[in-house]
Order: structure tokens, then C-alpha cells, then sequence
């Protein structure tokens, strides 16, 4: 081979290792588009609802309203007949079963939605005035375009009638999208149009709150002790070697333990966020840990010479200059440690956090769902509703993820500058 | 140069110090006067640093080293394990081979010393400390209007003063100094040079050093080393000038090092 054949050889292989190295970027990103692109295109429709308008009669003598008209008046009056009543207007008929279809067009919580109006503008009493209530998920799904209007009657969830009903309504301009402050404020429903993350938000919040609070300080601690304190000998190097293997443990192992002891020996609360975080952050820690002594390693020597050469104790050495020169590494370490907390879902199930949970819970010991638990319950429905749910949780889920990425690599970059 | 006359502030006697297995001082006595500069010269890796770092037990942070023999400090045993290390290091102050300020304010950097130790009561005493401290280290003219940067956005040479100035400001009465401007351009050795001659007035001074002229121009006092023992000390203009063993005169002609 003559050298400038060798030359030319180098040079296609270079060309070649590129031309690889392109193709698989280009694949990743190809995945991660239509990951992303699926998930927008399914989800994004969550967070519009579909409400109709319907003329209400706040008649005083309806809602049985003898005295003066107040808040808690108001509260425990009875709407059903008054409610009822305003929603088959919207097409009279004489039929019952007709009349169950118009209701059916709603969503059965029309009662307490003109409650809350009443409630929100008590002034309305006695007036005729226009409302816009929740419709069903079908009507939803009709109105989002993703009802599948050709099917034979017979096998669709809305009659004939009801399709009528609905096109005139959309004739009549009563038939409105708005945002959807349901899918943020509401808990569980078994009514897809009902359903929303705020049960599961507040659970997440609370599991993660937890998980912090234990794990952090456990984890800074231990890092710091054995970082910087321990002897090196075969008792520490055997917990460092144990360390990293509890790291790559199954979450779902943690999942077993804390049914078998947090659950069943300790008797903890089932589905609650405390035993939720108590579990995650087991599984935390060592994941923790581990960037916790490596941005305590990182800490030049040269830093502790200098605090000791001027007469510094090893305990002032470590906590005045090395612990805080490591934390932008130890908080991004933790930041993505509770990311990865946050999305766990395995461990979570084992610990029964996969009840169906309507209240949204007001403490770490009220039963819950999870942001990715209530990903997996939508996604077993069959409904279209929960469909979109699923993927705007997603959204949500990913959002929050990406968040908490950004913060820790912005902490690590702000680190790295300081010594180059 | 007198050298009988002058009063013994350190001395090391049948001092060895092993890192793990590996013994890097052999049977090493040296006896520093008060109030001089002492030059440690040596090949790279003969235990120049690792001498001088157990003057102030900086070698109590390495796991594997042990320091065996006597040091004694103004009279009294240091290498003991009931010498309380943080005082020590109070007396004996340590300028290292690359500046290593904090990557804190220029104040900061001065005050740390003295706060740990609470020699000042207030904000006024410690502005004092960090003036007189600076002027010390000839540097409170270049930084007097910025004592609020970092002390990372220093030059090299003015890093290496601060961090002088910084072992000055908890007021030791030696000062140990490990290659001091092998990182720093001729101009800001100048300047140390100058500085350390200064100090010398006040402050008794051990300096390794790989520049036989620098030994030159600062020391009073000169120990040869050479693969963990002392070859030669004496009177620097001895040693370089006369000295009595054949290994120190190929080493200060540079014929191996
Ligand atoms: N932390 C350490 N661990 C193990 N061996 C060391 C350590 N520091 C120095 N040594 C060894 O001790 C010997 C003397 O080193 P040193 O005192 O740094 O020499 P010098 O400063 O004269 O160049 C060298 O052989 C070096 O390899
Ligand atoms: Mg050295």
C-alpha cells in the first residue's frame, strides 16, 4: 500500500465513524420526535373541556329557599329538581327515556355546577340566567373531532337522538370550549370528563417533600462521613462497595420492602404519600450518595491544605470550605435523584398507591395516587377521555422532569466554572 | 555567618518518615536557626516537601504516612500525638507550591485565619489584621480598592502573596514555603523574593526551593537532600561556594538533578 492509499484509507474511516455516529443521533432524535410528538397530539386536547350553555331558572320557590338568601343557605339548598329541570329544556320532550338521553349529554355533576354559580353569584336568584355546564366525555370526544360519527348506531355511545340534539346545539352557538382547570383542581373520576391530576399532583408533592427530606440530609451526612471521616479500611470500602450495589437494586425490590416492613410489621397507612416517600427514598439514597462524594472528591486538595495551613480544624476544613464548594454537585446529584423518585412507578404499586383515590389528600397520610401511578390506572380505561388524560399527564410528568434536569445542570455548569 | 550564634528555632532529629512501606526520610537532624531562611535543595522526590510538612504535621492528613524521630519546636516536642495541631499550625504558617486562595472575596481569604482563631473582637480589629496583613505580603497597594473580588481573579504572582499573606495573618513565627514561585513568570518571583527577605526581619522562614539561585539570594542557611537523607547543611555561601561533599557540588553545578 502506497502511503497516499494509507492517507485515503484514514480518511474514509474517518468519514465512515462519522456517517455512524450521525445515523444513531439522527435515530435517537427520531424516537424521542415521535415519542414526543404522539404524546402532544394524544394529550393536548386535555386541557380544553367542552361545556353547553343552558338557560337556568334560580327560581327561590324551586330551590325551597324560605328566609333570607345567604352562603349557607345556598350551600344546603337543593338543586337536583331546579338543575334537572334547566337541562331538559334545552329539547322538551315528553318522553322519559328521551329526557335520560338529554341528561346523559351532560356530565353528571351539573347539579353542583350550577350550585357553585348560584353560590359564586348569589345576586342571580330569582333570575333567568345562561350557564355553561361540563358536557359528557362523549360530547366531549364529539366535539374534539374524535367520536366516530359513521359507526351504526347500535354500536356507538350516542344515540341518534342525542346527535341531534348535539347539531342543533352547535347550530344555536351553545356549545363552547374552555380551558380545563378540572384536569388541574379535580381528583379521581370514574367520568373521564371529571377526571383530573390534582389528586395525583398533591400526592407526588407530598411523596417528594418526604423523599427529600429524609434522603438529603441522610445522604449529605453519610457522603461526608465517609468522604472525609471514615478511615479507609475494609469496613468502609465494604459499605462504599455496598453502596453502589443498593444503587443499581430494582426499585421494585424497595417496593417489597416497604410492604413487607413499613406495610405489614410497622403498620404505616396503605396508598399514603409518607409511605411512599419513605420507600423512594430508601431507593434515593444510594443514588444520592454516590454524586454527593464524587463533587466532595472533586474539591481540590489544594482547598483543604490552605484551610488547615492556617490552623483550621478538619471539622471547620470540611464545613467551611469542602461542603460548600460540593454542594451545586450534591444538589444537582439530588435534583436528579428525586427526578428519578418522581417517575417511579413499580415500587409505588407494591405499596398499594394504585388505589382509586377521588379526595385529593391534604396530608403525607391521606391515601393517594402518584403523577406516574395515575398514569398507568388511565392508561388500562378504555374511554377516549382517559386517552388524552394519560398523554397530558405525560406532558405534566415530563415537564416536571425536564424542569428538575435543567435546575441540576445548570448547578453542575455554575460548579465547573468555578475551576477552569 | 555565625551559625553557633544564632538561636535554634526547629530541630529535627533522626526523623523518618515512610509512606506506607516506603520509607522517604532517612535519619534526618537539621537544625533551623531563629529569624533566617533556610533553603531546602534537592532533586525532585527526595522529601524536601515531605520534611518540611511535618514541621506543621500537614502529614497527619495522608492515612499511610507515618513520622517517626523528634521535632522540636522553641524547645518542646511537636511530633507527638497529644500536640494539639490546630495551635501548631498557628505558629507555623505554610505557603504552597501552586496559590491556592479560596475562591472567596480577597478579604475573606485574609479574615478566615483570624476568625477561626477569634484574635479580632470586631469588624474594626479585623480590617486592621487584613490591612497590616496585606501590607506584609506587599500586596494592600495593588488590592486596597478591590477586597471584595475573589481572590481567584488575582494574578499569579499577586495569588501567591495573598496566600502569604493569608498564613501571615494569624501571626506565625515560622513560615514553611514549598517551591513558592515555581508556578509564577520571573517578575512576580522578583517581587517573593523581595518579600520573603523582608520577612525574614520578623518571621523565621523554611524554603524549598529548585532554583540554586533563588537559594542564593534568599538564604542565610542551605540543606542538600538527596533521595530522603541530608546530604550537606550549612552556611548557604558555604555550600555553594566550598562545600564538603562531592554529591552537593555535582548537584549545584547541575550536573544532575
Ligand atoms: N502522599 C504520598 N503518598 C505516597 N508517597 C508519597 C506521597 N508524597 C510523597 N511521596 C513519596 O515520597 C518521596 C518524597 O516526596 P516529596 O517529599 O514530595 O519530594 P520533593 O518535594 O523533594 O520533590 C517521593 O518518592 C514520593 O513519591
Ligand atoms: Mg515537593
Amino acid at each position: 500500500m502506497t502511503k497516499e492509499e494509507r492517507l485515503k484509507k484514514r480518511y474514509r474511516a474517518e468519514k465512515r465513524f462519522q456517517m455512524y455516529g450521525l445515523i444513531s443521533v439522527s435515530c435517537a432524535l427520531i424516537f424521542v420526535l415521535i415519542l414526543v410528538q404522539n404524546i402532544f397530539s394524544k394529550g393536548s386536547s386535555a386541557f380544553s373541556r367542552t361545556m353547553i350553555e343552558v338557560q337556568v331558572n334560580f327560581d327561590s320557590n324551586l330551590l325551597e329557599l324560605d328566609g333570607p338568601v345567604t352562603q349557607t343557605s345556598l350551600k344546603d339548598a337543593e338543586f337536583y329538581d331546579l338543575a334537572v329541570e334547566s337541562l331538559l329544556k334545552i329539547y322538551p320532550s315528553k318522553d322519559t327515556k328521551e329526557e335520560r338521553q338529554v341528561l346523559r349529554l351532560f356530565s353528571p355533576d351539573y347539579e353542583y355546577e350550577i350550585k357553585d354559580y348560584l353560590v359564586k353569584n348569589p345576586n342571580k336568584i330569582n333570575q333567568i340566567v345562561p350557564v355553561k355546564i361540563t358536557a359528557s366525555d362523549d360530547i366531549d370526544q364529539l366535539n374534539k373531532g374524535n367520536f366516530p360519527r359513521d359507526l351504526p348506531e347500535d354500536r356507538r355511545r350516542v344515540s341518534n337522538y342525542q346527535l341531534n340534539i348535539y347539531d342543533n346545539l352547535v347550530e344555536e352557538g351553545k356549545i363552547d370550549k374552555k380551558f380545563n382547570n378540572y384536569f388541574f383542581s379535580k381528583g379521581d373520576s370514574r367520568d373521564p370528563e371529571l377526571a383530573g391530576i390534582g389528586g395525583s399532583l398533591m400526592g407526588s408533592f407530598f411523596t417528594i417533600i418526604i423523599c427529600l427530606a429524609l434522603s438529603f440530609p441522610i445522604a449529605i451526612m453519610a457522603s461526608i462521613y465517609l468522604e472525609e471521616f471514615a478511615p479507609k479500611n475494609k469496613i468502609t470500602e465494604f459499605i462504599e462497595i455496598n453502596i453502589n450495589n443498593l444503587a443499581a437494586v430494582p426499585s421494585i425490590v424497595y417496593g417489597l420492602l416497604g410492604l413487607g416492613i413499613l406495610l405489614s410489621v410497622m403498620e404505616f397507612p396503605r396508598s399514603t404519600p409518607l409511605v411512599a416517600g419513605i420507600t423512594l427514598s430508601l431507593m434515593t439514597l444510594p443514588r444520592i450518595i454516590i454524586p454527593c462524594r464524587a463533587s466532595l472528591k472533586a474539591v481540590p486538595p489544594s482547598i483543604r491544605e490552605a484551610a488547615l495551613s492556617v490552623g483550621a480544624s478538619k471539622f471547620q476544613t470540611v464545613f467551611h470550605h469542602v461542603v460548600p464548594l460540593a454542594m451545586p454537585g450534591t444538589l444537582s446529584g439530588t435534583i436528579i435523584g428525586l427526578a428519578q423518585a418522581l417517575g417511579e412507578t413499580a415500587p409505588l404499586i407494591l405499596i398499594g398507591m394504585v388505589a382509586f383515590v377521588v379526595d385529593i389528600p391534604s396530608t403525607p397520610v391521606d391515601p393517594s395516587a402518584s403523577l406516574p401511578v395515575q398514569v398507568y390506572l388511565w392508561s388500562e380505561q378504555a374511554e377516549r377521555g382517559f386517552v388524552e388524560k394519560t398523554s397530558a399527564t405525560i406532558m405534566m410528568l415530563l415537564g416536571f422532569l425536564i424542569v428538575m434536569n435543567f435546575i441540576a445542570v445548570y448547578l453542575r455548569q455554575k460548579f465547573e466554572k468555578k475551576w477552569n | 555567618m555565625e551559625l553557633n550564634n544564632s538561636k535554634i528555632k526547629i530541630k529535627a532529629k533522626n526523623l523518618n518518615v515512610y509512606y506506607g512501606a516506603k520509607q522517604a526520610l532517612f535519619d534526618i537532624n537539621l537544625d533551623i536557626n531563629q529569624k533566617e531562611v533556610t533553603a531546602l535543595i534537592g532533586p525532585s522526590g527526595c522529601g524536601k516537601s515531605t520534611f518540611i510538612r511535618c514541621i506543621n504535621r500537614m502529614n497527619d492528613v495522608i492515612d499511610i504516612c507515618k513520622v517517626e524521630g523528634s521535632i522540636q519546636l522553641d524547645g518542646s516536642e511537636i511530633n507527638e500525638k497529644k500536640v494539639d495541631v490546630v495551635t501548631l499550625r498557628e505558629k507555623v504558617g505554610m505557603v504552597f507550591q501552586k496559590p491556592n486562595p479560596f475562591p472567596k472575596s480577597i478579604y475573606d481569604n485574609i479574615a478566615y485565619g483570624p476568625t477561626i482563631h477569634g484574635v479580632a473582637e470586631n469588624k474594626d480589629q479585623m480590617d486592621e489584621i487584613v490591612e497590616t496583613s496585606l501590607k506584609k505580603a506587599a500586596l494592600w497597594d495593588e488590592v486596597k480598592d478591590r477586597l471584595n473580588e475573589p481572590g481567584t481573579s488575582l494574578s499569579g504572582g499577586q495569588q501567591q502573596r495573598l496566600c502569604i499573606a493569608r498564613a501571615l495573618s494569624v501571626s506565625p513565627e515560622v513560615i514553611l514555603m514549598d517551591e513558592p514561585c515555581s508556578a509564577l513568570d520571573p517578575i512576580a518571583t522578583a517581587k517573593i523574593e523581595e518579600l520573603i527577605d523582608d520577612l525574614k526581619k520578623s518571621y523565621t522562614i523554611v524554603i524549598v526551593t529548585h532554583s540554586m539561585a533563588q537559594a542564593v539570594r534568599v538564604s542565610q542557611k542551605t540543606g542538600f537532600f538527596h533521595l530522603g537523607k541530608i546530604i550537606e547543611v550549612d552556611s548557604t555561601e558555604k555550600i555553594f561556594k566550598n562545600p564538603d561533599n562531592k554529591m552537593t557540588q555535582d548537584y549545584i553545578t547541575g550536573r544532575f538533578g
